[in-house]
């Protein structure tokens, strides 16, 4: 008897939690139908996808480690892919994130329209990554684009263009890049609002100057968001994908000099249908991209020092 | 160790002026104290000295030295600031050490230094902690360790007790005044609490909505306020002020008629006609507890505090306004709702102009003739 009460009213209670939360609940089914079907399905298939054959006609085939044998040891494609994009990591990376700490560090300072300006230096980060611009910047820099015709002015040969250059075309995705420092800038702003005042005085009545200030007091007070910013913004840069696309029309060119690790990944995949290897090459990113994340939260215990006094 | 001289010195933000001229001298190994209400400036002059805040017009003098134009990182003085300001990514060590870092000290000299400054403070136990893994009287005595290993010209104190409690704070307040002893340097010391300016300064500064109000030494300035503010400021409880008008003017001395019928006779050495405005101030611990045929007030008790070695008693004079406060020594059983008799003496009593100047006392010129 006793345990059927109980039993009955663990019922109960379960019901009147679901009824007051009903409402909740059913606003968060879309999202999670989004998240099993749209995410988490398609992650774990191309899991197992990177065990196999698989030209989306056909049904895939087992292969063992056939896919990881190709990739590391005859895949010369995979090979400059991942050196174009940790080339573009090593470089846009550092860039952004330092010109993104030089404005912050100059909106700090200034007083008067503060907000606007960095409006203003946001607004490269709202549309700069979008495929609108990076048409825009085909046009800029491509064959007769117009700094092609500018250098001619100048009197270079025509046809310098530097999109068209094996040489230059992946610098100018990391510019474009670089660019877009706009969130990281946010956030490094805020960072330095949350550095209190005094700190700065008690550092200056120790006699500190500007710079001994900036590299003893600035930068390890921000390091919780450097941390941060380098996370994301590394995280970003593996996945880095729609420039590359749209300025090599797709192709990775001129001479896979801007084939991104994702844009390869996309034409194994979808122009020679070898899903199988894409799932694999897909799987190998997110490998690097872990350990890259771990890595620099291991490292974190050695520069990042987390201010709890308040 | 060095002296300062503050001439005319003027601060404004804007329009608003916040600093009206200030002259001070201070000399060495000084300890002086600028007290004062909140927001009469004190922080902005302190800061001012140190550099941190620049100046509108006038001149400081450090050592001989104009130190307009010297920005405070080369100034070498040393501040204790109200919120500690301890870098919190920096051990304790490293938090004495960095100034010393700065200068390029030699590494044993900075060791020395550190160590001696931690002895001092009995701080040596925390040295390899974090500011956020101590307590607040342990981050205060960083902070004012900071300040010693730089051996600074000059010790600025911006009401370095405020966020202590009760305790801690008299017990730092009394190893502070013994640092000064120890250390002989100059010292110049903000707060808003009366008490802690009598009991550590050598020379006070009391300021008011940015003009420097008096300047002496505390029992100076107990004995001799200069004016209504500081005769209000200093001293606890504070002095009874009470509204009256000359009755009556003899050589040397003055009729007072206070409360509509009280007659009191104050010696003052200024000349006052009859039916000029005054204003009597006593301070709560000269009233006498008098025999009724003696006494020449009536205080109508309102309540009584007894603390033991002493009681106050909270009253008004029949006809006057202005509430009294009466501290008497020792314990005494007052019901309230009585009527207690007092009597003042002639030499304890201070007298106000209609401008809140303080007369000064016949005695007093007296004995300096
Ligand atoms: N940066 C500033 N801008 C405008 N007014 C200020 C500024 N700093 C202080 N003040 C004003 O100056 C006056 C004196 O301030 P402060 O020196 O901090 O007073 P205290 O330390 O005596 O409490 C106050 O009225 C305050 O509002
Ligand atoms: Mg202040």
């Amino acid at each position: 008897m006793a345990t059927i009460t109980s039993t009955s009213s663990r019922w109960d209670a379960f019901a009147r939690q679901w009824r007051r939360g009903r409402s909740g609940y059913m606003f968060l089914i879309p999202w999670l139908i989004g998240f099993f079907a749209l995410t988490l399905g398609p992650a774990l298939a191309s899991l197992y996808l990177a065990f196999t054959k698989y030209d989306i006609l056909t049904p895939p085939v087992f292969t063992g480690l056939d896919n990881f044998r190709y990739m590391f040891l005859q895949d010369y494609r995979f090979r400059q892919a991942l050196q174009v994009t940790f080339t573009y990591v090593l470089w846009s990376v550092p860039l952004k994130l330092g010109l993104a700490l030089l404005i912050a560090i100059a909106l700090d300072k200034g007083t008067r329209g503060v907000d606007l300006y960095r409006a203003i230096f946001y607004l490269p980060s709202l549309i700069g990554g979008s495929v609108a611009i990076a048409v825009l910047w085909r046009q800029l820099f491509d064959r007769d684009g117009l700094t092609d015709q500018l250098l001619q002015l100048l009197g270079w040969p025509p046809g310098t263009s530097i999109l068209n250059n094996p040489d230059h075309a992946l610098k100018t995705l990391i510019v474009l890049s670089v660019w877009q420092f706009g969130a990281p800038m946010v956030i490094f702003l805020a960072g330095l609002r949350q550095i209190p005042q005094d700190l700065h005085e008690a550092a200056r009545m120790d006699g500190a100057k500007t710079m001994q200030r900036f590299f003893r007091i600035t930068l390890p007070m921000l390091a919780p968001v450097i941390f941060f910013n380098l996370i994301m913004q590394t995280i970003d840069a593996f996945k880095a994908f729609t420039q590359a696309f749209v300025v090599s029309a797709g192709t990775g060119g001129p001479i896979d000099s801007t084939l991104f690790y994702t844009l390869y990944l996309y034409q194994e995949g979808f122009a020679f249908f070898r899903m199988g290897y894409a799932s694999a090459l897909a799987w190998f990113l997110l490998i690097i991209i872990a350990a890259f994340t771990a890595l620099t939260f291991l490292s974190a215990k050695y520069w990042v020092h987390y201010d709890d006094t308040r | 160790m060095a002296d300062l001289k503050l001439m005319s010195v003027r601060k404004s933000y804007g329009q608003v002026d916040v600093i009206h001229g200030v002259d001070l001298e201070v000399n060495h190994g000084e300890f002086v104290v600028f007290v004062g209400p909140s927001g009469c400036g004190k922080s902005t002059l302190l800061r001012m000295i140190a550099g941190l805040e620049d100046i509108t017009g006038g001149d400081i003098i450090i050592d001989g030295t104009y130190m307009n134009d010297v920005d405070a990182t080369d100034r070498g003085l040393a501040m204790v600031f109200q919120s500690y300001a301890l870098y919190p990514h920096m051990t304790v060590r490293k938090n004495l050490s960095f100034g010393l870092e700065i200068a390029k000290v030699p590494r044993d000299e900075i060791e020395r230094r550190v160590a001696e400054a931690a002895r001092i403070l009995k701080i040596e136990d925390y040295l390899d902690r974090h500011p956020a893994k101590l307590s607040g009287g342990q981050r205060q005595r960083v902070a004012i360790g900071r300040a010693i290993v730089r051996e600074p010209k000059i010790f600025l104190f911006d009401e370095p007790l405020s966020n202590l409690d009760a305790e801690l704070r008299v017990a730092t307040r009394v190893e502070i005044a013994k640092l000064h002893e120890r250390l002989g340097a100059t010292m110049i010391y903000v707060t808003h609490d009366q008490v802690e300016a009598m009991t550590m300064a050598d020379k006070i500064v009391v300021l008011r909505n940015g003009i420097v109000e008096q300047v002496g030494a505390p029992l100076d300035l107990y004995n001799h306020p200069a004016n209504l503010f500081v005769a209000g400021f200093i001293g606890s409880p504070k002095m009874n002020l009470l509204d009256g008008h000359v009755a009556d003017v003899r050589p040397g001395e003055v009729d007072v008629e206070i409360a509509g019928n009280i007659r009191v006779s104050v010696p003052v050495a200024h000349r006052l006609a009859k039916g000029d405005a005054v204003t009597l101030g006593i301070r709560p611990e000269h009233f006498l507890r008098a025999g009724a045929d003696a006494a020449n007030l009536k205080l109508t008790v309102d309540f009584v505090e007894g603390l033991g070695g002493e009681t106050l008693v909270y009253g008004a004079l029949p006809g006057a306004s202005q509430p009294v406060i009466v501290k008497l020594d020792g314990q005494h059983r007052i019901e309230n709702g009585t009527s207690l008799s007092l009597a003042m003496q002639p030499d304890q009593m201070h007298l106000f102009d209609s401008n809140g100047r303080a007369l000064q006392r016949a005695s007093a010129t007296a004995a300096a003739a």
